[in-house]
């Protein structure tokens, strides 16, 4: 497909102004989301501050290991997504569909280890807020507002990787019908954005649930 | 494709024509369309949440109130508060207006992403669908402030039912802002520099910043109080760890820049509405212009003035108390400009410009009151009374509807091919601004005297004061049935308006009206500043 026969909307004057377009639009969008996280991680710090000693009870309560294989795994991802991106620039749609299925399994583990085995060893050792929270005593409150925010977190982050391995399977099938080259390969790029945030998100999240507060 | 479209205008096709079904209408990605789309379902969403006002304003004609029950009265102010903020005020302007004059005033064929436009119509049919399930199967008691602990502990009603359709309403929000930065920074017209846009884009601009960037911290919010309210543990909750103080601050983050949001579209409505029926350039377009990023920037930077009574610090009370003096400065820059654009203009009262003029009278006096609130010793005063209804009714009201309105009746024949009946249109504007001067000068007077807000009876001796505001109420209900009215009948009878009724600058003028669904036949190119008017001429005659 030559440069100049590329389809772009017509409010656009080329499928160049169209691409550089798109992705200004997804850095917007991701901008906004930092706003959404950053709420979240804002009040978990400002709570943190009040109940110190219960969040620091909650935060021992928390399975390092998995948390730990999980941020590898992510990391992982991106770094194969990101190849991925490298690879059409060079046209090697191949390679692109082997690195975007190689991070969609990854991305499916992290949501396995994260809801299939620690959300369920969580929920058996009664970590969720409520009547019967397993940590009783003084410590209690902070330790119950620490699970509240690290339920919701790992909820909403479990919530955007979801979208991001519809995602990343969307460019797979695109992929596999010969659509991406060198010269259009403006999806992937966007959807590279998007994967690399919801991994952000967990740099942030993983210090925040498994590391402040573990020490002795 | 552009001679196609050329042929199309020729033979008077346009965007109206092209495909009837009602398909055509609902999965159409013309901002045009979606702008109609909008402005059908903002219409629905205003009466809900003016029946509300009225029936607040009917309880109020006796002190000891008609609605007897105070929980009644409680849901019902809720109701008008939740429908008016979100489902009006923050979207009216932007996705009505915005939608179908955005990319004609930047020489665009449509916006940058028309499919987001559409889900975010989507979206925000979804959460109003869901806000008004919950209002009108009980509804909430809360205020639309939802303040913590009442929402997560105490109160009766469909908490977390509102919340989600405001949450989902809010996405919508952000489509639209997002939308529009991306589409001024990319699809401007050859020509069109930034400092050779109108105003109302600047303002949109201004307006989209806020929508990105502030929206989804209320987002987050919600979903805290809601899990809160769900699982009766939470973040925002003292007697388990947490802080209210926090809500209010996350909350009045989001809701004082959204004041910005339904006001900013405001200013840009009237800037382009006085140059034109004064035949003059905009005064100061440059102050104008950074007036309105003045505000957007500042007005993230004043959400601690709600909050000088509620146990924050006299340290913090001051420097909000002293920012949100600072946005009245960029504010007042802008009425100076409007004041200095109407001198020695040639000016003509149409509808449009009488209803700006409304604005200009109402929202001055909404914003000098602000300062009378923004000002920590009247602020502990005024607080939680009347007075602070009155003063954010004049802006939000009195100062966005009338914008609304004059902006609406200004682009009225480019986006329907009609002209509305001129009599008609400014005998409605006389009667919204006496109607709203009657309705809210008397709560002025109300909440100096010390009447509380959000109570369904009232000391004896307020009676008067009370029948006068709801006696008001009348009239600007009558106003505001009035444009409904002649609108709707200017769709079938209206005489047909030529490309430039006004004979105003500006890209969207340059186009038939109703225009063709690519916008333009050739895509123009701006060789000029913006408000290019002639020096007024006053042998000339209307």
């Amino acid at each position: 497909m030559s440069d100049a026969a590329l389809p772009h909307a017509f409010q656009y004057e080329s499928a160049r102004h169209q691409a550089r377009t798109a992705i200004a639009g997804m850095w917007l969008f991701l901008a906004s989301e930092v706003l959404f996280f950053g709420v979240l991680f804002l009040s978990w710090i400002v709570c943190r501050h009040w109940n110190q000693a219960g969040f620091d009870a909650g935060a021992r309560q928390t399975a390092l290991a998995i948390g730990t294989l999980n941020t590898v795994i992510l990391i992982t991802s991106s770094a194969f997504y990101t190849a991925g991106v490298a690879f059409i620039e060079a046209s090697n749609t191949r390679r692109l569909i082997q690195c975007c299925a190689l991070a969609w399994v990854l991305g499916l583990a992290f949501l396995i280890l994260k809801f299939g085995i620690e959300w369920h060893e969580d929920l058996a050792r009664h970590l969720f807020p409520g009547p019967r929270f397993a940590i009783t005593g003084e410590l209690r409150t902070g330790a119950q507002l620490f699970f509240v925010f690290y339920f919701v977190a790992t909820a909403l982050h479990g919530l955007h990787l979801l979208a991001g391995l519809g995602l990343v399977g969307w460019i797979i099938r695109r992929a596999g019908r010969g659509e991406f080259s060198a010269q259009y390969s403006t999806p992937v790029a966007v959807v590279g954005l998007y994967w690399s945030f919801v991994d952000m998100v967990w740099i942030v999240l993983f210090p925040l649930i498994y590391l402040i507060g573990r020490g002795p | 494709m552009s001679a196609a479209a050329g042929a199309a205008a020729l033979s008077g096709e346009s965007y109206l024509t092209d495909g009837f079904s009602l398909r055509s209408w609902l999965l159409t990605t013309d901002h045009k369309r979606i702008a109609i789309l909008y402005l059908a379902s903002i219409t629905v969403f205003f009466f809900i949440g003016a029946a509300g006002a009225a029936l607040v304003r009917y309880n109020l004609i006796v002190p000891e109130g008609l609605i007897k029950s105070a929980e009644t009265y409680n849901r019902l102010f809720t109701m008008h508060g939740v429908v008016m903020v979100w489902f009006f005020l923050v979207p009216a302007v932007p996705v009505t207006l915005g939608n179908f004059i955005v990319p004609l005033m930047l020489g665009a064929r449509d916006l940058a992403f028309p499919k987001l436009n559409l889900v975010s119509w989507y979206l925000f049919m979804l959460g109003g669908a869901i806000v008004l399930y919950s209002l009108f199967t009980g509804g909430v008691d809360t205020g639309w402030t939802f303040y913590t602990p009442l929402t997560t502990q105490y109160s009766k009603g469909h908490v977390v039912a509102t919340v989600i359709g405001i949450f989902i309403a809010g996405f919508s929000s952000i489509a639209t802002g997002l939308n529009f930065i991306v589409s001024i920074h990319r699809l401007r017209a050859p020509g069109m520099t930034w400092f050779r846009m109108p105003v109302f884009l600047w303002s949109l601009y201004a307006t989209s910043v806020i929508l990105v960037l502030a929206t989804p911290v209320l987002a987050m919010t919600l979903v805290l109080l809601a899990f809160e309210r769900i699982f009766h543990i939470g973040v925002f909750d003292p007697t388990l760890g947490g802080d209210p103080l926090l809500f209010q601050h996350l909350f009045w983050f989001y809701s004082h820049p959204a004041v910005y949001i339904m006001i900013l579209p405001g200013f840009g409505i009237v800037s382009e509405i006085v140059p034109a029926f004064s035949r003059k350039p905009l005064f100061g377009y440059t102050f104008v212009v950074w007036a309105s990023i003045g505000i957007a920037v500042i007005s993230f930077l004043v959400w601690g003035h709600h909050m000088f009574v509620a146990g924050t610090s006299l340290f913090s009370a001051l420097v909000f108390s002293i920012l949100s003096y600072m946005v009245a400065v960029p504010s007042a820059i802008k009425v100076f400009n409007w004041i200095g654009t109407l001198h020695k203009g040639f000016i003509r009262f149409d509808a449009p410009m009488l209803y700006a003029l409304g604005f200009i009278g109402l929202f001055t006096m909404g914003g000098l009151t602000g300062l009378f609130v923004a000002a920590l010793a009247a602020d502990v005063h005024l607080t939680q009374t009347y007075f602070v209804v009155a003063h954010f009714h004049y802006v939000m009201v009195g100062g966005m509807v009338s914008a609304f309105f004059a902006g609406l009746h200004y682009w009225w024949p480019k986006i329907t091919g009609r002209h509305y009946p001129e009599m008609w249109g400014r005998a409605g504007a006389l009667i919204i601004f006496i109607g709203f001067h009657l309705t809210f000068f008397p709560q002025f007077i109300l909440g100096y005297l010390g009447m509380p807000r959000r109570y369904h009876s009232y000391a004896p001796e307020f009676q008067v004061l009370n029948v006068l505001s709801s006696a008001g109420t009348t009239i600007l209900a009558a106003g505001y049935l009035l444009p409904l009215g002649y609108l709707t009948w200017s769709l079938l009878r209206g005489e047909r308006a030529a490309p430039n009724p006004w004979d105003a600058t500006g890209l969207e003028w340059q186009t038939p009206s109703p225009p063709p669904t690519e916008n333009f036949v050739a895509t123009p190119v701006v060789t000029e500043e913006p408000y290019a008017y002639p020096r007024p001429k006053p042998q000339a005659t209307s």
